[in-house]
């Protein structure tokens, strides 16, 4: 079928220790190699990827004449850069290499099926020697980067990630929808296990990125559209109208003294007031006022007490900005799970049960109580806590994975506690306690120490009597294996961590992948734990799964680190994979100019007048779905060709090799 | 030869999404039958019905075509343009008398390597009930003449036929 010359094809089959050789025999791979068509070299190795492994390419290259390499070993998404180096610098060009992935694709799916495996491994080879025939050099090419770096969420990931980049010198735009940066953690009153006052140890960092020369702060901001790729990303940002003009406004609050609406503080979950003119809390950065377009009745008696300043702008509207990225680190942060859905603990139903950050307002200094638990009922102290661990964590109903902070807070929790109010007991009702991090195990003994109450088994439900409020828990103290019911004035629930719900909406815009418990996907869970699928994304903080404050900051100053490598190198390198038009065939149709989502396709007028597609490489992607819809086959769509595919598809159904 | 029948079926998956969740079930050692082997492309996009047509046209007894879910594509919508494709293929191959149940078009994410193994061991459940592809046995006897349409019989032309029905009339979005 095609006038291609026969290539001189190596094969190198890796044991890959015994996750390949434990299950396949690699000898008799080698041996039916050695009879495909083409191939004129058969190698084996322990590990390819070893340096021993990959000299052993380059030295075959040279001495057997090599013009194409197929390494079979493990997934191309894991190893093809290292052999595409390998084959390069045995003076190949790296396209001309082809991977045969029979460890995922077969002695890892098949291993108590030996025979079958080894058949399935062979054909592997034999569909990637076929293809390896007719691959042809490509040459890579360069595009030049945006020296700027979004970052999306501005809670302490977004905060870390945003000084690490910053510092180094790069602009950085902090993208924050809320009026305020400082996300979850400001609303928090201690951390474990030190027990530092959050906003102590967050509010600096605020203030550092409030006067930081290189970040570009954009509160009350939300991402509308991402275009482009790495290097390259034209990010539309919609500035929510705040009816305040941010250079105008002191944050003096005068407007909020006489706003004569109030609201329940969103900050606060609803515990505190606000007006519809207001800052989130008091440590807000920026520290300009914003109105709450929902409430306001706009009766205009902040704009006259604001006076002369003329800050308020009742009629502003969104304005949409767009800005030029090089690359985009991702820290949406986290939502609590509703945890009303159990209805088995009354949340919602009941005044006095609450959530774990609920009770973090009540005992914060700066919360709607002064820093005073109350029962929500009555106003009264309370004099018996109950805490439920695992509130919609490791529960198959709801999220089946473990929030990782539930224990540790609520260990917190219970030692502010004894520590407020002397003589409360706190009861916590747990199903392990997971305390994992430095100094964590050590915590957990203090406040076992100082007199918490631990009761091991998941409550069941919690009725609540209808003259004191009271809440009647009624759970199985495993250990003891004997029901138990414990009057309480108060319940906290440690609620799960989930994505936050517009975390669902953002994914789409960035086209970047999500796991099954709908936290963002990170390209490798041990060795990438920062980095996406999609090349200049990356990842920080709770979006990417729970995290306490340690582990957030540290991934975030990882993406941060990864996302300067390409602003750094100045340059990225793009697959050379673009379709190409054949000017022969292009009938001038026009259907591929439809196809293209990226609009890399324009129609030209030639000077004979006929019409031609015309594909500008630079934006297009190598997707191929205009080479899949060319009615006369006049796309050539480079490393994907048609030739390249058949070949595969005959080698597996036709068969070849002995 | 009584030899046992072996279901041939040829994956088609996306890298982004397929691909990686075909990886996921290798690296979580989900064992699933191996009847299956994989073309790996960039996006389901580039699947041309042809493709498929050709992979019956060699034997196979079903395709999969898989890539990620709606709203995932790693190229904004290949998925969505694949999945109206394989809808027409569908119809001609059933016009054609040829079952359309031997090809089936999937979605599974990077994170899904169980529903990978799920989606194949469905895949070959069905093709195992339908038994080996009317145009298996053409296929056999074909395969030592030139690779393609040579030896072609009735069912072959026909199938070559739908080809060029699609040639003339491909998908088209406006």
């Amino acid at each position: 079928m095609t006038e291609k010359k026969p290539n001189r094809v190596g094969v190198f089959i890796c044991h890959c220790g015994t996750n390949i050789a434990g299950v396949i025999p690699i000898e008799e791979l080698k041996a039916y190699a050695k009879t495909l068509p083409n191939v004129v070299h058969a190698d084996n190795y322990t590990y390819m990827c070893s340096t021993p492994g990959q000299e052993k390419i380059r030295t075959a290259i040279k001495e057997q004449n090599l013009d194409a390499v197929v390494v079979a070993a493990c997934s191309p998404r894991l190893h093809e850069p290292t052999f595409r180096k390998a084959s390069a610098a045995g003076g190949l060009n790296m396209f001309i290499f082809e991977m045969a992935n029979i460890r995922e694709q077969s002695s890892w799916i098949h291993m108590k099926e030996p025979e079958k495996a080894t058949q399935k491994a062979k054909d592997i080879i034999r569909m990637s020697v076929a293809r390896a025939s007719l691959l042809e050099p490509l040459d890579t090419k360069y595009i030049p980067v945006e020296k700027s770096i979004m970052v999306i969420g501005a809670g302490v990931a977004g905060i870390q990630a945003s000084l690490e980049i910053a510092d180094s010198g790069i602009t950085t735009y902090l993208i924050e929808k809320e009026p305020s940066i400082g996300g979850n953690m400001s609303r928090l009153d201690k951390t474990f296990p030190t027990l530092d006052c959050s906003q102590c140890i967050l509010t600096p960092k605020m203030v550092d990125v409030d006067r930081h020369p290189n970040i570009k702060t954009m509160t009350y901001c939300e991402v509308e559209k991402v275009d482009g790729y790495i290097g390259n990303f034209t990010v539309t940002v919609r500035k929510k109208a705040r009816g305040v003009k941010e250079a105008d406004c002191n944050g003096c609050g005068d407007c909020a003294a006489v706003c004569p609406v109030t609201k329940g503080n969103e900050f606060d979950l609803g515990l505190g007031p606000r007006k519809a003119i207001y800052v989130p809390f008091p440590q807000a950065v920026p520290l300009k006022y914003t109105v709450d377009f929902n409430s306001c009745i706009k009766c205009e008696l902040c704009v006259k007490k604001c006076g002369d300043k003329n800050a308020i702008d009742l009629n502003m509207k969104d304005e949409l900005v767009e800005i030029k990225v090089g690359t985009i680190v991702v820290a949406a942060g986290f939502d609590l799970y509703e945890i009303e859905k159990k209805e088995e603990w009354g949340y919602g139903r009941f005044d006095n049960v609450i959530t774990g950050m609920q009770f973090e307002r009540f005992i914060n200094a700066s919360g709607p109580t002064g820093g005073k638990l109350i029962r929500p009922s009555d106003g009264q102290k309370p004099h018996n806590v109950a805490f439920v661990l695992c509130a919609g964590s490791r529960d198959q109903d709801a999220n089946p994975y473990c929030s990782r902070v539930c224990c540790m807070y609520s260990l917190k929790h219970a030692h502010q506690i004894m520590e407020k109010m002397p003589g409360v007991v706190p009861w916590l009702f747990y199903m392990d306690i997971r305390a994992f991090g430095k100094a964590y195990e050590e915590f957990y003994y203090r406040i076992q120490d100082e007199g918490a109450k631990f009761v091991r088994g998941r409550v069941s439900y919690i009725e609540e009597d209808p003259a004191t409020k009271n809440l009647i828990v009624h759970a199985e103290d495993t250990l003891l294996g004997t029901p138990v019911t414990l009057e309480a004035d108060v319940v906290v629930l440690a609620s799960a961590i989930v994505p936050k719900a517009t975390t669902e909406l953002l994914r789409n815009k960035l086209t970047i992948s999500r796991s099954p418990d709908k936290f963002l996907l990170e390209a490798h869970p041990k060795l990438n734990p920062f980095s996406t699928s999609t090349d200049g994304i990356f990842l920080a903080g709770c979006c990417q799964g729970p995290k306490d404050i340690p582990d957030t900051v540290a991934q975030a100053a990882g993406a941060a680190a990864a996302a300067q490598v390409p602003i750094n190198q100045g340059k990225v390198a793009l697959e050379p994979i673009a379709a190409k038009v054949s000017e022969e065939l292009c009938a001038g149709c026009g259907i591929c100019e439809a196809q293209c989502p990226y609009k890399a396709i324009s129609m030209v007028s030639l000077a004979d007048g006929k019409r031609r597609a015309n594909v500008n490489d630079a934006m297009c992607k190598g997707c191929g779905t205009c080479g899949a819809t060319c009615p006369g086959g006049a796309i050539k769509m480079q490393h994907f060709t048609t030739p390249q595919i058949v070949a595969q598809i005959d080698a597996f159904l036709l068969g070849g090799g002995q | 030869m009584a030899e046992e029948y072996k279901p041939k079926i040829l994956g088609i998956v996306c890298n982004w999404c397929s691909y990686a969740g075909a990886d996921l079930a290798g690296t979580s050692r989900i064992q699933y039958p191996s009847d299956i082997r994989l073309i790996r492309l960039m996006c389901t996009g580039r699947v041309d019905p042809l493709l498929i047509v050709k992979a019956f046209i060699d034997g196979a007894d079903g395709v999969i075509v898989s890539g990620c879910h709606f709203g995932d594509c790693h190229y904004i919508e290949g998925n969505f343009k694949a999945a109206k494709r394989m809808f027409y293929l569908k119809r001609v191959l059933k016009s054609l008398g040829f079952d359309d149940r031997r090809v089936r078009m999937t979605f599974v994410s990077a994170s899904e390597g169980a529903k990978w193994a799920e989606v194949v061991k469905d895949m070959i459940n069905t093709i195992n009930e339908l038994g080996p592809s009317p145009l298996h046995k053409e296929a056999i006897s074909a395969s030592s003449g030139s690779a393609g349409f040579g030896g072609a019989d009735t069912d072959m032309a026909e199938i070559a036929k739908a080809g060029k029905m699609l040639e003339a009339a491909p998908v088209q979005k406006k």
